[in-house]
């Protein structure tokens, strides 16, 4: 291992220092130029980004002289744990943001005087901020950090890379900021969960191929024979939404000095491939994603092995299958042909075999260790949030069929449905997964206060039962009162009187949501005293965090 | 060798996974988005459709902007309430110019599919100023900042090039008097009123926002709506020529 400084900057750091300048170059130009002030807003929070990356770039190498960093310490790896770091305090502040803005948006459909009436506060500007803030900030987050900590720990290996990493991490985020100030300023493609304009998605790309080259990269430095399941699912993950992205993004910009393109795609088709997108980023993003998670976080947690190795063969293939089919069960009735939707039903049925497949093993992990969901709240949330997988998996192909889809569709039975895999399944996962990683990260032996994780629990299941209960009755009712007709064949509701009939609904759905907040900010109280004041763990090895850049 | 055996290549070889997953998720999509750009259903052509005026255009901009389509579906289902609610479901031919589609997928308000020539400019007007001051139990959010923003009409030639590119059939002369038509079509008492018409037969010009000394955001998201589904003449439309 050699410790003498090296006479020049590797070529990654070249590789990374260039390709920044140029960015931060080409952005000062545009800002320059463009009369759209969104667009110069952008440019320059661009130029200001990548000149930074690119100055801590230079100044690690003139202050650590380029020392490589060794692989193992004390024969253990050397895992890379900054990103990591980095990427689970995102995701708890990400979180606690995105709750908040979904908590406002719910409030002003209880009392649109919330809207303000101004262009950046009113609903149509907001719910974009809050989709995107929940799915891809706080789950995008937990997913890159716990892919990194996984895919290292499962691989026995350090990340390739000493740039790269930090670029995909800090690179995802910087994403995020553009996307999510684009949206209240008003720059968006209008397409569900694929809002962010042309130029977000471009640098999202770069970003995505360099994280799936850090994660490929890492399972060729394995140390260990096998892959580990929790690799495929991320992998498949990984993946997929490069090929999701990339398809249904491809737009043409009225300029390279405007925000606003033009989707490629028009009409029937644009509206297949969206949904093509829009359910397989249900499926891969915040399924696949998070099946990765719980195949490593509860058989760690719980002290098991993975119930049946067979069957996560099985539901891993079988669900990457089938999902990637169900998107057109969202375009039942319309002028989409009906071979379509219907085959997306009907692939969508099938689904509910490998997801209940991926519940089983999820759940099964834990014969011999029930009685630890007695007294570890963080194993009861994680265990809790796979039978929401298991019931949202249920629901999901049940308003796939075309019959429930015209009831259900267009109402908020799907705003229920949603929720009950996001806050349910994705949220806990999430948040059992960031109660093990973050004491894991800091060395502490656990979290500071395993009582406030009870009271997280159970403040933010009553939050979801009054969230989709009441999604429930308004989402069936408002259905029911479309179609209703009175004794002389008139249609006995006008809109606006269901839309009236909604408001009581709308204002519990409010408390849940306000109830599901609260929650995630004890976590956050609670995360950060664990870093603060948590108990350390006794020490394994001496570790090399102290060599790795950019800390 | 049993089948868990063989198996093992794919937890072994990185690069074999990751073949097999790229091969096993091209499937689906491909067998239901490619046969879209075949079908008759789905590229038919409909007597009536034209492309968007450069003011229909730079409306349906500021209803994307907005995050409308939120709310409001633009997709009519061939079910009998929906049909006497909102009028007779929408054709695949009637978003063929969208690019991107907005059918949307929730109804917090109405369709707007068939919006156009529901109510007047005037109502419109108060209902996006105010929308509780026509519709007191109104959840829509208010948009009084619509009346006083310009239309940005600068690039608006590039913007008809952009979609020309994606495959909506603006003539080179419709995109080099875009920024003409734009002003015209709300300006009923001005000189370039026929030329435009002769370019875009059948359109509406009127001053949509009341207000006839600039061309609003306002005035373009009226001249939007009001032509949302309007272009297709049912009464002699026939609904056999293209069954789905």
């Amino acid at each position: 291992m050699a410790q003498a400084k090296a006479k020049y900057l590797t070529l990654e750091e070249g590789f990374f220092a260039a390709f920044l300048l140029v960015l931060a170059f080409a952005c000062v130009i545009i800002a320059g130029k463009t009369y759209d002030q969104v667009m110069a807003f952008h440019t320059s929070i661009g130029a200001l980004f990548a000149a930074s990356g690119a100055f801590i770039i230079f100044k690690n190498y003139f202050d650590d002289g380029g020392v490589d960093i060794p692989q193992e310490v004390g024969g253990k790896p050397n895992y890379n744990l900054g990103p990591i770091k980095f990427g689970a305090w995102a995701a708890v502040f990400w979180g606690v943001a995105g709750f908040t803005v979904g908590l406002i948006i719910a409030l002003q459909l209880a009392y649109p005087v919330l809207n303000f009436d101004l262009p950046w506060t009113n609903f149509g500007r907001l719910r974009p901020l809050h989709t995107s803030a929940v799915i891809f900030a706080f789950g995008g987050n937990v997913l890159l950090a716990s892919s990194f900590y996984v895919v290292q720990r499962t691989c026995r290996a350090r990340m390739p890379g000493r740039i790269a990493p930090w670029f995909v991490i800090l690179g995802y985020n910087a994403f995020i900021v553009i996307a999510g100030t684009g949206y209240l300023l008003g720059a968006t493609q209008s397409k569900e969960y694929a809002e962010p304009e042309w130029y977000a998605d471009l640098w999202l790309t770069i970003v995505w191929v360099v994280y799936l080259l850090v994660f490929m990269g890492t399972l060729w430095k394995r140390k260990e024979p096998h892959i580990y399941v929790a690799n495929w699912f991320y992998l498949a993950f990984i993946v997929t939404i490069a090929m999701l992205h990339i398809v249904n993004n491809l737009t043409i910009p009225v300029s390279v000095f405007g925000t606003k393109s033009y989707i490629l795609w028009s009409g029937v088709q644009d509206a297949m491939v969206q949904w093509w997108y829009g359910h397989n980023a249900v499926g891969f993003f915040l399924t696949a994603g998070f099946l990765a998670i719980m195949y490593y976080f509860i058989p760690k947690r719980a002290d098991r092995p993975v119930y049946s190795y067979r069957l996560s063969i099985v539901h891993f293939w079988a669900l990457i299958f089938l999902y990637i089919w169900a998107g057109p069960h969202h375009l039942h009735y319309t002028a989409l042909p009906q071979w379509a939707s219907t085959l997306g039903a009907t692939f969508s049925i099938m689904l509910w075999m490998p997801s209940w497949g991926g519940m089983i093993n999820g759940l099964m992990t834990l014969s011999g260790a029930w009685d630890k969901l007695r007294t570890d709240p963080v194993l009861r949330m994680m265990v809790v949030s796979v039978a929401f997988y298991g019931m949202s998996t249920f629901e999901g192909p049940l308003m796939s069929l075309r019959s429930v889809n015209s009831l259900s569709h267009y109402t908020d039975w799907t705003i229920g449905h949603v929720h009950s895999g996001a806050l349910g399944w994705v949220g806990y996962i999430s948040f059992g997964a960031l109660y093990c990683l973050i004491p894991w990260l800091w060395k502490k032996r656990q979290v500071y206060s395993l009582k406030l994780v009870n009271w997280h629990f159970w403040i933010s299941t009553i939050g979801i039962v009054l969230y989709i209960c009441a999604m429930w009755v308004s989402g069936i009712m408002q259905g029911l009162m479309w179609r209703a007709y009175d004794r002389l064949g008139f249609l006995e509701y006008s809109f606006i009187e269901t839309v009236e009939a909604m408001h009581p609904f709308y204002v519990i759905r409010a408390m849940g949501g306000a109830l599901f907040v609260i929650g995630s900010l004890i976590m956050a109280y609670n995360l950060y005293m664990t870093v603060r004041y948590g108990e350390a763990e006794e020490a394994e090895t001496a570790s090399g965090e102290a060599l790795a850049p950019a800390e | 060798m049993s089948l868990w055996k063989k198996h093992e290549i794919f937890e072994k070889k990185s690069f074999v996974l990751l073949v097999g997953i790229v091969i096993v998720i091209a499937i689906g999509g491909l067998v239901e988005i490619v046969p879209l750009f075949y079908l008759k259903s789905t590229i038919e052509k409909v007597e009536g459709m034209r492309p968007y005026t450069p003011l229909e255009l730079a409306g349906r901009n500021v209803y994307v902007r907005e995050g409308c389509y939120l709310c409001h579906s633009q997709m009519i289902r061939p079910m009998r309430d929906e049909i006497e609610r909102y009028g007779h479901f929408s054709l695949a031919a009637e978003s063929m110019y969208d690019h991107p589609f907005q059918w949307g997928s929730k109804r917090t308000g109405p369709d707007l599919a068939r919006v156009g020539g529901k109510y007047s400019d005037e109502w419109h007007l108060d209902h996006l100023i105010d929308p509780r001051s026509v519709v007191p139990e109104s959840i829509m959010p208010g948009y009084p900042f619509l009346s006083e923003a310009k239309v940005e009409d600068r690039e608006i030639s590039a913007h008809l090039e952009a979609n020309a590119v994606a495959g909506v059939p603006y003539s080179q002369e419709q995109i080099d008097n875009a920024r003409l038509d734009l002003r015209a079509q709300a300006d009923p008492e001005g000189n370039d009123v026929d030329a435009f018409l002769e370019r875009y037969p059948n359109a509406i010009v009127r001053d949509f926002d009341g207000n006839p000394g600039e061309v609003t955001e306002m005035d373009a998201l009226i001249a939007y709506l009001q032509m949302m589904g309007t272009l297709v003449d049912f009464s002699i439309y026939d609904d056999k020529a293209n069954l789905r």
